[in-house]
């Protein structure tokens, strides 16, 4: 039976009220008296060097009150990155400087060059056109493996080449790895692109900086998925001021999916202009801009190889992958091709032997980082896409094959460098083979061939790891933050509570699932619990959102903080009832006395602590506890995911006919917001297989650069999606059992969509072994015709 | 559910304005113009011949070209009030006269009993709000090389009517974004004879949704016209050697052989010029097959 | 210049310029931030109001345009007691909206097409929102809701 709340409730989400009724509180709708507005000079050009620039005609314009280049900015910092990676030499990754604004040259399409603060946004944007600009344009360096040559023009002069890190992970000895793929039966190569997205959240980035004179103090509206992390790096790295004279506030943020993460420099302008200019600045982006500035995805080019002895086991792999890190280092791109995605290659197979090969370039485009999955969708694409070319070549079942190779046994110590506490993959793939009513393909296909179509069957498997951490380890990795969270459990005296949270909501629906799991600890209505976020004045410290990790880290020190709370409120109600503190039980909202009839409401108990008249003279008044969680292990969501397409073999169209998703998320606290988060990602992942591709020319001019050409996700592009998550193994390492599913169906989507595609292709005798994404009608057609 | 957290009446909800108010949002990025909505033809062209004015219909094309800074008009003479350049009619001879103000939902409600084929076609423009809004003279007039209307115009053989003027559809378009209109020159209908059968297919270019191809093909008891609209970058032009066939036998295997030279076609993100050139086949075949 | 119109139900005036936009005239004169602006090519559908009766974007029409006429928004369509509609009602009973930015927009379009067509197709409910683009549900509850408040039974499209 479906519980009606608590844990395992599909209780409805309360925030919803207020977005259905526009009464949401998104940064675009804060303006604070006095505001200025800011307008961005950008480069329309990759690569050049910036020979003139004058501002002394915009500075006349009517409305302007400062005009700023990068001569403001000389002596402040850069924006930081917060990934320091190691090549396989042991040398530190190539770190350029990233400015707020250009210092002598520009780097790519949308590099902010000047930055025009004025009265209005139509006089800003009037004066940024009276400024006087003269760019020397230099050769563009666009694709990833010229960018790598010797003598190819350098993006940072100062750097030695354009490559940032060249890193391995897995296996160090290449003649053991020759060895083994010498050895083998079958060996299946494939050359594959992952090709580059963008984010595009439906509301674009917006930053408002104030500053109060009076106080010192600034406060930063900001469009982030981490607010604390924002506060950080901008104090610490960028600005130098005080961070507690900095409050930064993220308010209803409407998606982020990776790209707002990340510390951008308007955030850092428009607080440091906020006091140079003694008014509150406010900048929106526009679509138009936010498609060169915010921070791209994905955008690797791979060789995979996999080796497979005369029984079909697998037993190597070996991968070789440039990655487009754009023209500077965003804030953790360089953790996204390595940590993130080596350390995912042996995805759900035992493969004895992996090894990694990742080069990192630095190009004339716009910064590449963390696209929901980040690093895993790359991994999970190439190994699925190599398994199945493996069992179309050797003319076997690539679900057999996939089982065949199966980790089953848990824990299990990958060859590189993680640990899978559980899951049961065939368990999974059960599910799916169920769900998907794959034994009724055949005559599916039949009908389809009757219309004159093409049926094609994809199938994929995935396995991410979520939650990223303990601190001790990421430390050691490279990353210079701490991967914990925090929570505060306030408990007021009339017993409602307010949980103030690390992680932050943009769509995930915290406000409503975390209640559930403090009132199902307690035993009370979860109305009577209020999540705040987004917020560093509120909340003591947290590092925000992303890698599905909300539940299973700030979860879990909310948890810990309950438990807190919990344990204290058991003293008061021991001392109320006269009891030992170890007799107490609480249950549906009443601390009783084990064996006894006697008890006390939580209620009651809660009011004794803030009026302490009847109280242990060892316990302090008040009811209020922190955690910080800091966890052991990632959490190892996993999957199996079914496509099926139709595909018009006169104009090369794909239509998406089904779509089955069978996840083992651990324990699951709302099962209708997971399913939520399952068919947005599976959403994403079909745009990236079908749909979605950030293009440049050769001259780094952006080709896709608005909705007109970057193709999004319609709704009459998808399907209803099957999604069952009834396979569960909770994970063993944190308190609720829960590994997260944020990221899971864009992860294990694009592989499932680009094998049906295959499949329909090849069934219609067309032997093809691969196509890239986005598999548009063009890119069908002319495989089918090639 | 109810909502406590509201004013009593949540339609109050705009009476309490938010901190200091800007004056003006960043929607309005455009450079300033005037805007005027004359009410009749010959207020709008006296209005249209200020220096640099320029005529607005539904803006579906306009306002975002505007929003890029790509055009600064000194004043925009909206056409939207003109009640006589508004609607559907039918006239004596079998005509569908189409207002130049009249939006794309109207046509496709309205001319879908006179003229099925055309109604489908302002059925596939955009989506439903740009149908709203967008207007059959804005479409002709901009002639974008991928939007649906040229396609219907020209393959219709229709009269493009302005406030000075009747024009032949294969006299009115010359190129991409070029018609024949002069400044200040406002399409005040559309006048359409109605063919026996009719069929516009439309590829869909992913992002955009306009024509990634789009063939239109009507069938007139003195002959067949075929006009493709996306694929050329000549704008929309009629397939002359796919009429000949059909003109001979009307049936999608009389165009069986015939191809059209991908030279002259858009190469871009969404499709190669050999693509297009495919589709247009494929397309005209569809309609063919869709008008039997 | 002077601009009038009635916004949901009450008549406003203000003083725009001609290239004041509806949506800017709305959010910032009004403070019906309600209404959201996501692009700026008439395409994500986050703006979309009621002009007389039909959707229209808002940021893609001067609000010189909408002078006289009648105009609703997201923050008109909840009932006069304050209760949910039945379109904002089955969003919610869905899980038709994450982040919620796309949903004012998603709520007005779903409005004007259950007017037209009160118990529209799966097909017709995915073509009509050809111009809203949502990017975190992946549309499935998006037309499961609208399908939900034409009164039809969606307890067989699949949910978990």
């Amino acid at each position: 039976m479906p519980k009606d709340s608590g844990i395992g409730a599909s209780s409805k989400r309360r925030e919803d009220v207020r977005f259905l009724t526009g009464a949401g509180n998104y940064t675009d709708d804060i303006n604070v008296a006095g505001q200025a507005y800011v307008y961005f000079l950008r480069s329309d050009i990759a690569h050049g060097r910036i020979t003139g620039l004058d501002t002394s005609a915009a500075e006349a314009m009517p409305g302007v009150v400062k005009v700023f280049t990068g001569k403001d900015f000389e002596g402040v910092g850069g924006m930081p990155c917060g990934w320091e990676v190691t090549d396989k030499h042991g040398a530190p990754m190539q770190e350029p400087a990233h400015p707020i604004l250009a210092q002598g040259k520009v780097r790519h399409v949308g590099d902010p060059i000047a930055a025009v603060v004025a009265d209005s946004l139509e006089q800003a944007r009037d004066a940024a056109e009276a400024i006087d600009l003269e760019i020397e344009e230099l050769p563009a360096v666009i694709d990833m493996k010229a960018a790598a040559q010797e003598g190819a023009v350098l993006v940072h002069d100062d750097l030695k080449n354009n490559i940032c890190y060249d890193w391995q992970l897995g296996e160090t000895d290449d003649a053991k790895v020759n060895e083994v793929f010498a050895g083998a039966a079958h060996v299946t190569t494939l050359d594959l692109v992952n090709n580059r997205l963008v984010a595009n959240p439906m509301e674009p980035r917006v930053a408002v900086g104030e500053y109060k004179r009076g106080t010192d103090e600034y406060t930063l509206y900001t469009t982030s998925q981490n607010p604390h992390v924002i506060r950080l790096l901008m104090c610490a790295f960028v600005l130098g001021l005080p961070e507690h004279k900095v409050r930064v506030v993220a308010p209803d943020v409407g998606g982020g999916f990776g790209t707002k993460i990340f510390h951008y420099a308007e955030e850092a302008f428009c607080t440091f202009a906020a006091k140079a200019c003694n008014r509150p600045v406010k900048w929106t982006s526009s679509r138009s801009e936010a498609f060169m500035s915010d921070a791209h995805g994905r955008d690797h080019v791979s060789t995979i190889e996999l080796a497979l002895d005369a029984d079909n086991n697998f037993i190597g792999l070996r991968t070789n992958t440039y990655a487009n890190l754009g023209a500077y280092l965003s804030t953790f791109s360089s953790s996204v091709p390595t940590w993130l995605h080596g350390t995912l290659m042996a995805g759900n197979y035992k493969t004895p032997v992996v090894q990694v090969n990742v080069r990192a370039m630095f190009t004339n485009t716009v910064p590449v980082d963390a696209y929901r999955g980040a690093g895993r969708p790359e991994a999970t694409f190439q190994l699925e896409r190599v398994v199945d070319k493996a069992a179309r070549e050797l003319g076997v079942d690539p679900i057999a094959l996939r089982r065949q190779n199966f980790i089953t046994q848990f824990p299990y110590d990958t060859p590189v460098a993680l640990t899978y506490d559980t899951g049961d993959y065939n368990g999974t793939m059960d599910k799916l083979e169920a769900a998907a009513d794959l034994a009724g393909f055949a005559a599916r296909r039949a009908a389809s061939e009757a219309k004159g179509k093409l049926r094609g069957l994809g199938i994929n498997c995935y396995i991410e790891a979520c939650g990223i951490a303990p601190s001790n380890i990421v430390g050691m990795l490279g990353a210079r933050a701490g991967l914990y969270d925090a929570a505060t459990v306030r408990v007021n005296a009339t017993g409602s509570i307010s949980v103030m949270v690390g992680a932050h909501s943009h769509g995930q629906g915290h406000e409503t699932a975390f209640p559930q799991v403090v009132a199902d600890m307690i035993g009370i209505d979860e109305s009577m619990v209020e999540i705040v976020h987004g917020d560093t004045s509120k909340i003591p410290f947290g590092m925000g959102t992303y890698g599905s990790r909300s539940l299973a880290v700030c979860g879990s020190a909310m948890v810990k903080a309950t438990e807190k709370v919990i344990d204290k409120a058991k003293k008061i109600a021991a001392h109320l009832l006269e009891a030992s503190e170890a007799d107490i039980e609480l249950k549906d909202g009443q601390f009783s006395v084990a064996g006894t009839d006697k008890s006390v409401a939580w209620g009651d108990v809660t009011l004794t602590a803030y009026v302490p008249h009847n109280f242990p003279l060892e316990v302090e008044p008040g009811l209020e506890e922190t955690a910080f969680y800091d966890p052991a292990n990632f959490t190892f969501p996993s999957g199996a995911y079914a496509c099926e397409v139709e595909l018009d073999p006169e104009t090369g169209q794909v239509t998406i006919e089904a779509f089955t998703a069978a996840d083992d998320f651990g324990n699951i606290v709302n099962p209708m917001i997971v399913d939520g988060q399952v068919h947005g990602g599976i959403g994403q992942g079909i745009g990236q297989a079908l749909l979605e591709n950030c293009a440049y020319d050769e001259n780094g001019q952006l080709l896709s650069a608005s909705f007109m050409d970057y193709a999004m996700p319609r709704a009459d592009d998808v399907p209803f999606y099957g999604v069952d998550h009834s396979s569960q193994t909770p994970c063993t390492h944190n308190p609720l059992g829960v590994k997260g599913c944020g990221e899971a169906g864009a992860i294990g989507s694009p592989p499932a969509v680009v094998n049906a595609v295959l499949d329909a292709m090849n069934s219609g005798g067309k032997a093809v072994d691969h196509i890239d994404m986005p598999v548009s009608p063009s890119r069908v057609w002319a495989a089918m015709n090639s | 559910m109810r909502l406590g957290a509201l004013p009593p009446d949540p339609r109050d909800i705009y009476s309490q304005m938010k901190g200091g108010s800007a004056p003006f949002g960043k929607e309005d990025e455009m450079y300033s113009f005037d805007f005027e909505k004359p009410s009749s033809i010959a207020d709008a062209v006296a209005a249209l011949g200020a220096e640099d004015a320029q005529a607005l219909g539904g803006g579906q094309t306009l306002i975002p070209t505007l929003k890029q800074r790509l055009a600064a008009p000194s004043v925009l003479v909206s056409l939207s009030g003109i009640a006589e350049m508004r609607g559907v009619c039918v006239e004596d001879d079998g005509a569908l006269v189409i207002g130049g103000a009249t939006p794309h939902a109207i046509v496709a409600a309205e001319a879908a009993g006179s003229y099925p084929a055309l109604a489908a076609l302002a059925g596939q423009i955009g989506d439903p709000a740009v149908r709203n809004r967008g207007t059959i003279g804005g479409s002709v007039a901009n002639n974008d090389p991928a939007a649906c209307y040229p396609a219907g115009v020209l393959g219709s053989g229709a009269t493009i009517v302005t406030n000075t003027r009747q024009v032949a559809a294969d006299d009115f378009f010359e190129g991409m974004f070029a018609t024949v209109l002069e400044e200040g020159e406002i399409i005040t209908s559309v006048r359409f004879p109605v063919p026996q059968a009719a069929s516009y297919q439309k590829f869909l270019q992913p992002a955009s949704r306009f024509a990634l191809v789009g063939v239109y093909v009507a069938r007139f008891a003195d002959g067949v016209r075929v006009a493709v609209t996306g694929a050329s970058e000549d704008g929309v032009f009629r397939w002359t050697e796919a009429e000949a066939a059909l003109n001979k036998e009307f049936r999608p295997d009389a165009l069986t052989g015939l191809s059209i030279n991908p030279a002259n076609m858009i190469a871009d993100l969404h499709g190669s010029k050999a693509y297009r050139a495919h589709l247009v086949s494929v397309m005209t075949k569809r309609a063919v097959m869709a008008s039997l | 210049m002077k601009v009038s119109m009635t916004v949901n139900g009450r008549l406003v005036e203000g003083d725009v310029e001609g290239r004041t936009l509806l949506s800017g005239f709305l959010r910032d004169q009004l403070s019906l931030t309600g209404t959201h602006v996501g692009c700026d090519t008439a395409q994500c559908g986050a703006c979309v109001v009621h002009v007389d009766g039909v959707a229209v974007k808002s940021c893609n029409m001067l609000a010189l345009e909408a002078d006289g006429a009648e105009v609703g928004t997201i923050e008109g369509q909840a009932h006069a007691d304050g209760s949910l509609s039945v379109i904002q009602q089955a969003f919610q009973d869905h899980h038709g909206l994450q982040c919620g930015f796309c949903t004012p927009g998603m709520v007005m379009s779903a409005a004007a097409l259950l007017k037209d067509n009160p118990r529209p197709t799966e097909a017709e409910v995915r073509k009509y929102l050809e111009g809203n683009l949502c990017r975190c549900t992946g549309y499935h509850n998006i037309v499961k809701a609208i399908m939900a408040a034409s009164g039809q039974d969606v307890s067989h499209i699949a949910a978990e």
